[in-house]
C-alpha cells in the first residue's frame, strides 16, 4: 500500500463474489472478481481492457458501492488515500466519482434526456448541459427527447454528458464509445484527455484494445476477473517483447493488425475458477507452481504483472 | 389532436359494437327464460285482472310478436332513451337507473379511490422494503384478502361495526331490493362507509401486489442502478423514477377493473341493503323484472366499456413511447 | 438432489391437500338427510361441544350443514370448472387453429364476456335458465373460461411453431393426427392446472350467487344460503351462523388455492417460476 497519498484510487486484492441461492437452503459463492490490483493517479487515463463477459462492469459497481445485496466485497479500496467505506462511497457517488454507463438502458425510459442529464441535484446545470450537448454535436432539441427516441450514438453522448456535468475527480467510463461514429468517439476521448490534463482521472473500461492503446496512459489487462498485467500504453505499442504476461502477449497477437492469432481455450467461468493462476489452463509456459498458487503481483519495468514465469531477466524475454 | 380524435372514434365504434352484442346476448338470455314476465307483472299488481286487461297487458309486452321483432322494438326504444317500464317499481327503467346509479357511483367512487390510494401506497412501501418481514406479512395478507368472499367480509363488518360496536346502522330497515326513498344525504353517507370499505378491501390487494411487483422491477432496472451511481438516495429514486414508471400501469389497472368493481358492488349493496344499481339488479332478477334487468345489464356493460376505454386511452395519451411514435 | 426432494415434498403436500378435500367431500355425502333436519327446541344455540358451530334459527346443526354445504360447493365448483376448462380448451385450440375468423370470433366472445361484470352475467344466465343448479353451473362456467382459453391459445401457437410439428405436417399427417398426438398431450398439464386454479374462484362465485338468491334453492345447505339466512339473525346477536361457516369456506378456498399452486409446480414447473 505504498504511494497511497499520490494515488486517487487504489484497489488492493479486490474480490467480488455473489451468494447464489439455489431454491431451498443451499447456497454457493460465485467469484466474479478476484485479487484485483489497480491504481489510478490524478491526471491519467487508465484503461481496463479485457474480453466481453469478464466482469469488467462489476468493477465499476464495486468502486461505487452499488453492487446488489447478495454481493460480498473483500480487499481494500482507497480513495485519495483513505479507506473507501460504504458511507464514503455513498457520499462520493455522483460528486467525486462519476459513472458513464454503457447503454441506453441506464436512462429512465419515461424521463426526458435533458432532465436526466441535469441530474437530481440543485441547481440544475442546464446551461452547461446545453453547451456540452452542442459540443458533442447533439441537435438542440435532444434535451426534450425521450431515451427511446435517441440513436445509439446520441444516447452514448448523453450518458457521457451526465458524468461530465459533475465536478468528479474520477470518471469511470464503462464502454463509452460503441455506437458512436469515429469522429464522435475521438471527440469523447479528447474530452477525457482534457479532463485528465486538468488533473482529473478517467478509468476507461473497454474491450476495445486499440482504443485503449491510443488514448490511455496505462492499460490494465483484465482476465477472468483479475488484472494480469498493468503496463504503460507505450509497451503495447511496442509489441509483445515489451509486455510481461503471456496473456497480454497473446492478446496483442490476436489483434487483426498483428496477425490475428487466436488464443486456444476459453476463459474460465466464475463457478469453476482454477486454484492457481487464472490463465494457467491456457498458458503454454505453465508449471506445477502456476496451477497451485495464485502468483503475487510484481513490479517489473514500470508495470505490474502476476506471473511466476516472467522475471524480467534476459531482457525481459524469458517468456515469449 | 387529429390522432386523439381518431383514437376516440376507434374506441367509440368498438364500444358501440360491444354494447350492441351485449344487448343481443342479454335479450336472447332473457327471452329464453321460462319465467313469464306477464304473469309476474300481473302478480306484481296485486289485484285481480280481467281477461280483457290481461290481453291488453300481453299486447303491451308483445307476447304474440316474434322475438326478433320484439328485440328491434326494444332496441329502437333504447336508442331513443326509452328502456321500458320496470314491472317491479312501476316506473321508467331509465329513471330508476339514473337514480340508483347516483348511489352506486358514490359507493364505487369511494371504494375505487380508497383501494387505489391505499393499495398503491402500500404497494410502494412493500416494494421499497421488499423481502423484509413487514413486506412478507403484508404479501400474505394481500393473498388472503383476495380469497375472501366479498359478502362474508361484509357480514363480518356488519357484525363487528354495527352489531357489536354499534357505530353504524344495520341497513335492515327495508328488505333487500326495496327503494330507500326517504333518506337524507347524511344518512346516505353514513350508509356508504361500510359497503365502500368492504368493496375497497376486496380490490386493494390486487393493486398493492401489482404495484409492489412493478416497483420491484423498476428497482432492479439498470436505470435505477445508474441513479444510485449518481448519488440518488432511496426516496429520491422512488420520486424521480419509481412513481414515474409505475403510476401509469397502476392507474390503467384501476380503470380496467371496473367490471370487478361493479360486480363487487352488487354483492356489497345486497349485504348492506344499500340503494344502488346492484341491489336493483338482483331485485330485478328475483322478481323477473325483465326491462330493468336488461337496462342495468346494458348500463353495466357501458360502465365497464368506458373504464376499459379510459385504460387504453391513458397509455396512448400519457406514455411517451406510444404517444410520440404515433405522431 | 435437492430439486428432487423439493418436488417430492410438493407432491406429498398436494396429496395431503387433496385427501383433506376428499374427506370433507365424502363426509358431506355421507351425512343423512334427517341429520340435517332441526328441532325447534334446539333453535339458535350458541356453539357448544354438542354443536361445535351452534344451531341456526330453525334448530339445524350448523357444522353438519356447513360440511354438507361445502361438499355441494366443491361439487358445483369442480363441475363448473370442468365445463369452463373444456370451453377454454376448445376455444383456445380453435383460436390457434390458423383460421383467422375463428381467432377473431373467440377473441370477440372473450371481449364480450369480459365486457359485462361477471356477477351480472351469472345473474342473467341464471335467470334465463330458471334459477337453480343448471343456471349456476353454466353461469359460472361461462364467466371463468376466458383466461385459460387465452393461455391455451398462446401455448398452441407456440407448439405449432415447433419444428417437430412442422415436420409432422410436411410428412402429410392430418390436422387431427397432429392434434391428438402432438398438441393434446402437451396441453394436458396446462388444462389440469388451469382447472384447479379456477376452482377456488368458482367456489367463491357459487357462494356469492347463492347468497344473492340466484343459485341453489333455499332449502339446500349451500354456504351462500346459510350465510344469506344468517343475515336475518345478525342483529339479534347470532354471530355463529355468519362467522363459522364463512370461515370454513375461506379455509377450503385457501386449501384449494394451495393445491393449485402445488399442482402447477409439479406439472408445469416453467410456468410456476414466472
Amino acid at each position: 500500500m505504498e504511494q497511497k497519498t499520490d494515488t486517487l484510487l487504489e484497489l488492493h486484492d479486490l474480490s467480488v463474489s455473489f451468494r447464489m441461492y439455489e431454491r431451498g437452503a443451499s447456497q454457493r459463492e460465485l467469484t466474479v472478481i478476484s485479487d484485483l490490483h489497480l491504481t489510478v493517479r490524478p491526471g491519467e487515463i487508465v484503461a481496463v481492457a479485457g474480453s466481453s463477459g469478464s466482469g469488467k462492469s462489476l468493477l465499476a459497481s464495486a468502486i461505487l458501492g452499488i453492487l446488489p445485496d447478495n454481493a460480498t466485497v473483500r480487499g481494500h479500496l482507497h480513495y485519495k488515500g483513505e479507506e473507501l467505506t460504504a458511507e464514503r462511497q455513498q457520499a462520493l457517488r455522483g460528486t467525486e466519482i462519476a459513472l458513464v454507463p454503457q447503454s441506453v438502458a441506464y436512462l429512465d425510459p419515461l424521463m426526458k434526456t435533458g432532465a436526466q442529464a441535469d441530474g437530481h441535484k440543485k441547481p440544475r446545470p442546464t446551461v452547461r448541459r446545453e453547451q456540452l450537448f452542442a459540443r458533442f454535436g447533439l441537435p438542440k432539441q435532444t434535451g426534450r427527447l425521450y431515451p427511446f427516441q435517441l440513436s445509439g450514438g446520441m444516447a452514448r453522448r448523453v450518458l457521457l454528458s451526465t458524468a461530465l456535468l459533475t465536478d468528479a475527480a474520477l470518471i469511470i467510463a464503462d464502454e463509452p464509445t460503441p455506437g458512436m461514429s469515429t469522429e464522435q468517439a475521438v471527440e469523447a476521448l479528447t474530452v477525457f484527455r482534457e479532463l485528465a490534463d486538468d488533473g482529473r482521472a478517467v478509468l476507461l473500461i473497454t474491450h476495445d484494445i486499440d482504443l485503449a492503446f491510443t488514448f490511455a496512459d496505462r492499460i490494465a489487462v483484465f482476465y477472468a476477473g483479475t488484472t494480469v498485467e498493468t503496463a504503460p500504453a507505450a509497451d503495447f505499442k511496442e509489441g509483445p517483447d515489451a509486455l510481461r504476461h503471456p496473456y497480454s502477449k497473446a492478446l496483442w497477437r490476436a489483434l487483426p493488425q498483428n496477425g490475428f492469432t487466436p488464443i486456444d481455450g476459453f476463459q474460465p467461468v466464475a463457478v469453476r475458477l482454477p486454484a492457481g493462476c487464472l490463465y494457467a489452463p491456457r498458458c503454454p509456459h505453465k508449471t506445477a507452481e502456476c496451477e497451485e498458487k495464485v502468483p503475487p503481483v510484481r513490479e517489473i519495468r514500470g508495470g505490474e504483472v502476476r506471473c511466476y514465469r516472467f522475471t524480467g531477466k534476459n531482457g525481459g524475454c524469458d517468456v515469449s | 389532436m387529429k390522432r386523439l380524435i381518431r383514437i376516440f372514434l376507434t374506441y367509440g365504434i368498438r364500444l358501440a359494437a360491444l354494447l350492441l352484442a351485449v344487448s343481443i346476448v342479454s335479450f336472447v338470455l332473457v327471452d329464453a327464460s321460462p319465467v313469464d314476465p306477464v304473469t309476474q307483472y300481473i302478480n306484481g299488481l296485486g289485484t285481480a285482472v280481467s281477461p280483457e286487461q290481461r290481453a291488453e297487458i300481453e299486447a303491451y309486452w308483445g307476447v304474440d310478436t316474434p322475438s326478433v321483432e320484439r328485440y328491434f322494438n326494444w332496441l329502437a326504444g333504447v336508442l331513443k332513451g326509452d328502456l321500458g317500464e320496470s314491472s317491479l317499481y312501476r316506473r321508467p327503467v331509465s329513471d330508476i337507473i339514473g337514480e340508483r346509479f347516483a348511489g352506486s357511483l358514490a359507493l364505487m367512487c369511494l371504494a375505487w379511490a380508497l383501494s387505489g390510494i391505499i393499495g398503491f401506497s402500500l404497494g410502494c412501501l412493500m416494494g421499497m422494503y421488499r423481502d423484509s418481514w413487514p413486506d412478507r406479512i403484508l404479501k400474505k395478507l394481500c393473498y388472503l384478502l383476495s380469497s375472501l368472499p366479498t359478502f362474508w367480509l361484509g357480514l363480518l363488518f356488519l357484525l363487528v361495526f354495527s352489531v357489536w360496536l354499534g357505530w353504524f346502522p344495520i341497513g335492515f330497515s327495508a328488505p333487500i331490493g326495496v327503494l330507500h326513498e326517504d333518506t337524507t344525504i347524511g344518512e346516505r353517507l353514513y350508509h356508504l362507509i361500510l359497503p365502500a370499505l368492504t368493496l375497497s378491501l376486496i380490490s386493494f390487494s390486487q393493486i398493492a401486489l401489482h404495484t409492489r411487483q412493478k416497483l420491484s422491477d423498476v428497482l432492479d432496472s439498470e436505470y435505477v442502478l445508474f441513479a444510485k451511481a449518481r448519488g440518488e438516495g432511496k426516496w429520491t429514486i422512488l420520486r424521480r423514477h419509481g412513481l414515474r414508471n409505475i403510476l401509469l400501469p397502476a392507474l390503467t389497472l384501476q380503470f380496467a377493473s371496473f367490471a370487478e368493481l361493479f360486480g363487487g358492488s352488487v354483492i356489497a349493496e345486497n349485504v348492506f341493503s344499500y340503494p344502488g344499481l346492484g341491489s336493483a339488479v338482483s331485485a330485478a332478477g328475483l322478481n323477473s323484472d325483465v326491462p330493468l334487468l336488461l337496462g342495468i345489464t346494458l348500463f353495466s356493460a357501458l360502465f365497464v366499456g368506458v373504464g376499459n376505454m379510459i385504460a387504453n386511452l391513458l397509455y396512448g395519451i400519457v406514455d411517451p413511447r406510444i404517444r410520440e411514435v404515433g405522431e | 438432489m435437492i430439486r428432487i426432494n423439493r418436488r417430492k415434498t410438493t407432491v406429498i403436500y398436494a396429496i395431503l391437500l387433496a385427501t383433506a378435500l376428499l374427506l370433507i367431500y365424502a363426509f358431506g355425502l355421507l351425512i343423512p338427510k334427517d341429520a340435517l333436519a332441526g328441532s325447534f327446541q334446539e333453535a339458535g344455540l350458541a356453539p357448544s361441544p354438542a354443536h361445535p358451530f351452534g344451531t341456526d334459527a330453525l334448530g339445524r346443526d350448523l357444522i353438519l350443514r356447513t360440511i354438507k354445504g361445502l361438499s355441494v360447493s366443491l361439487t358445483i365448483g369442480l363441475l363448473a370448472s370442468l365445463i369452463a376448462a373444456v370451453i377454454a380448451a376448445v376455444s383456445g385450440i380453435a383460436a390457434a387453429s390458423g383460421i383467422k375468423a375463428a381467432d377473431a370470433c373467440v377473441s370477440w366472445i372473450i371481449d364480450l364476456v369480459m365486457g359485462i361484470p361477471h356477477t351480472i352475467l351469472v345473474l342473467l344466465i341464471s335467470f334465463a335458465l330458471g334459477r337453480g343448479l343448471k343456471g349456476l353451473l353454466i353461469g359460472i362456467a361461462a364467466t371463468h373460461w376466458c383466461s385459460l382459453a387465452r393461455l391455451i391459445r398462446a401455448e398452441v401457437l407456440q407448439l405449432r411453431a415447433q419444428q417437430y410439428i412442422m415436420v409432422s405436417r410436411r410428412l402429410g399427417k392430418s390436422g387431427a393426427f397432429i392434434l391428438t398426438h402432438h398438441l393434446l398431450p402437451h396441453l394436458m398439464p396446462q388444462f389440469f392446472v388451469g382447472l384447479v386454479l379456477m376452482l377456488p374462484h368458482a367456489i367463491l362465485h357459487e357462494a356469492s350467487i347463492s347468497f344473492l338468491g340466484f343459485g341453489l334453492p333455499p332449502e339446500e345447505p349451500a354456504i351462500g344460503i346459510i350465510l344469506s339466512e344468517s343475515m336475518r339473525y345478525l342483529s339479534a346477536g347470532m354471530w355463529w351462523p355468519a362467522v363459522l361457516p364463512g370461515l370454513t369456506l375461506v379455509l377450503i378456498v385457501l386449501l384449494v388455492d394451495r393445491m393449485g399452486d402445488c399442482l402447477q409446480r409439479i406439472l408445469n414447473p416453467v410456468h410456476a417460476q414466472e
